[in-house]
This record gives structure tokens, C-alpha cells and sequence, in this order.
């Protein structure tokens, strides 16, 4: 039992390490979808929605971790 | 006939990310055949690779029962979290703010640990030994699976796809016979580095195809991606080593 549970963790940490992270990078798909199925939005701006969006998630992230370590 | 331009990036992606988990599976099934000889080592790990067998052929037919687009988004996003996450640990230890992966360090905790099981279940120990290689393959192997599928899936590259991780597999397996120690020298980080870069790349693109966007350049727009992010990584080490000065020393 204990063997499976550690597999378990340990699918669940292959997608979330730092849990803002992962939230941050929904929030950006999520953002993305709602303009793409609400909003009817162009594909061109849903594209770089969520390419921009990327990108600035991660940037915050590794200066935020550095700071803090 | 799928194009070398769109087969390229999936086989070489899924041979680098086998290749880092692989090494890492390898480290610890060495370690348990060092300390309880290769029997329990080769059980646990033919035990692992069955059950990782048995996942894909439940698994991968299921796949095509999924439409099209709600598989783009569901791999899409798994695969921005699973490539953006490397990708951060990639950057947060060539910047010096992490320290590396030690394959070396890591064999030696898990000779450490067997040795204390050894201690307090000698009748049980390769049983223990067993199910600590059987867990490594599996966790290692789940990672190499979901790599597979979610870089080969909807785009008719499971089979080079997988032949990628096959020949990471069989390349680690011979080198690791040849040497019998941790294969130390493998550069992980560097690895991680570059598959993260591809597979955050297929995330955005995965993602974005599912929610209707036509990227321009069709699947050479994962290349572009690629690069996109590449800067980025390159210019956050930069930067955080400015701010990690003494490990940067």
C-alpha cells in the first residue's frame, strides 16, 4: 500500500513541483480558452495569449524563486 | 508518410527525456544489485517494465476514442506542466540557485537505505530489494509513457516516438553494462534543459491547436517555440546568476 501510494505522489509531482506554477500555467490556458470559446477571440490572439502567457509565467516564477532561496 | 521535419523533433525529444529517466531507473536498479546481487534487481525491474507494458496497451487504444481537440488541450496542458517544470529546475540549476542531480549521490543513498533494510529485515531483504528496483522502473517508466504519448499521440508518431525511448533505453542498458557504476557523466541538467525547451514548445503548440488557433508555419512553429523559449531560459540564467552571485563565484 505504501509502495503505491509513493507511486502516486510521485505521478502527481511529475506535473506539479511548485504548486504556483502550476496554477499559473492554468490560469494562462484558462485565460486563453475563455477568449477562444467566450470571446470568440482571433486565433492569432489566442495564440499569443497563451505563447506570451508562457513565457511571462516562467520568467516571474524562476525570479521569484531565486529571490527567495 | 509523416515528414522528417515533424518526426525529428518528437523522435529526439522522447530519446533526450528517456534518456534522463532511464539514466536515473539505471542508478537505482544498480544499486540494489550491488548490495543484494542481480536477481532481485532483474525481477523488480522485468516486473516494472510489465506493468508499464500492460499501462500502454490499455491505455493507448483509449486514446483513440478521445476527440481530436479535447486530446490536444488534456496533452497540451500536461505537457506545458511536466516541460515547464524541467524546464524551471533546468534554469533554477544552471543559474546555481539549485544545486545538480548527483547520480553518484543518489546511488549512494539508495546502497545506504537497502543497507538499513538490510539490518532490520534481513528475511525480507530481497523482497525489499525487489520492489525498490520494481519502483524505479515504474516511476522512471511512467515518465518515459506519458513523454511518449504526449508527444506522439494525435500526430500518428507513437511508433517514432517510441523507437526514441527504445533507443535510449538499449543505449543506457549497454553503456551501464560496460561501466557498472552510475552513469555520472551523463550531462543531466543539460538534457533536462533541452527537453524542456521541446516540450513546453509542444505544450503551447498542442494547446493552441486544440483551441482552434492555426499556428502559422504548421508543426514548424514547435521549432519556432523552441526558440522563443530558449532565449528566455538563456536570458533568465543570465540573470539569475547576476543575482546568485557567491554560487556563481
Amino acid at each position: 500500500m505504501r509502495t503505491l501510494i509513493a507511486i502516486l505522489r510521485e505521478v502527481a509531482n511529475l506535473f506539479v513541483d511548485d504548486g504556483s506554477l502550476a496554477l499559473a500555467i492554468l490560469a494562462v490556458v484558462g485565460i486563453a480558452a475563455f477568449l477562444a470559446i467566450i470571446l470568440k477571440a482571433s486565433a492569432l490572439a489566442v495564440g499569443l495569449v497563451l505563447l506570451g502567457g508562457c513565457v511571462a509565467v516562467l520568467i516571474e516564477n524562476i525570479m521569484r524563486t531565486v529571490r527567495r532561496n | 508518410m509523416v515528414s522528417w521535419a515533424t518526426a525529428a523533433p518528437a523522435v529526439t525529444s522522447a530519446f533526450l527525456a528517456s534518456l534522463v529517466e532511464v539514466v536515473e531507473a539505471f542508478t537505482i536498479v544498480l544499486a540494489v544489485s550491488t548490495i543484494r546481487g542481480y536477481r532481485p534487481a532483474i525481477l523488480g525491474s522485468l516486473a516494472g517494465l510489465v506493468l508499464l507494458g500492460l499501462l500502454v496497451i490499455v491505455l493507448g487504444p483509449m486514446l483513440n476514442r478521445v476527440p481530436l481537440d479535447v486530446l490536444q488541450i488534456v496533452i497540451g496542458v500536461l505537457l506545458l506542466l511536466f516541460g515547464m517544470r524541467w524546464l524551471r529546475t533546468a534554469i533554477l540549476r544552471a543559474a546555481g540557485a539549485v544545486p545538480l542531480r548527483d547520480e553518484q549521490l543518489k546511488f549512494d543513498q539508495a546502497t545506504a537505505n537497502l543497507k538499513d533494510d538490510a539490518r532490520a529485515h534481513q528475511a525480507r531483504l530481497d523482497w525489499l530489494a525487489g520492489i525498490t528496483a520494481f519502483k524505479a522502473v515504474v516511476l522512471e517508466g511512467l515518465e518515459v509513457v506519458f513523454i511518449v504519448i504526449a508527444i506522439g499521440a494525435g500526430r500518428g508518431l507513437l511508433i517514432p516516438a517510441s523507437l526514441g525511448a527504445l533507443a535510449a533505453f538499449v543505449l543506457v542498458l549497454i553503456a551501464g553494462i560496460a561501466v557498472r557504476r552510475p552513469l555520472a557523466r551523463v550531462p543531466e541538467n543539460t538534457l533536462k534543459f533541452g527537453v524542456g525547451l521541446m516540450l513546453t514548445a509542444f505544450g503551447v503548440f498542442w494547446t493552441g491547436e486544440g483551441l482552434g488557433v492555426n499556428w502559422p508555419g504548421s508543426d514548424l512553429a514547435i521549432l519556432g517555440f523552441a526558440i522563443v523559449f530558449l532565449l528566455i531560459a538563456v536570458g533568465s540564467v543570465a540573470f539569475a546568476r547576476r543575482l546568485v552571485p557567491e554560487i556563481a563565484k
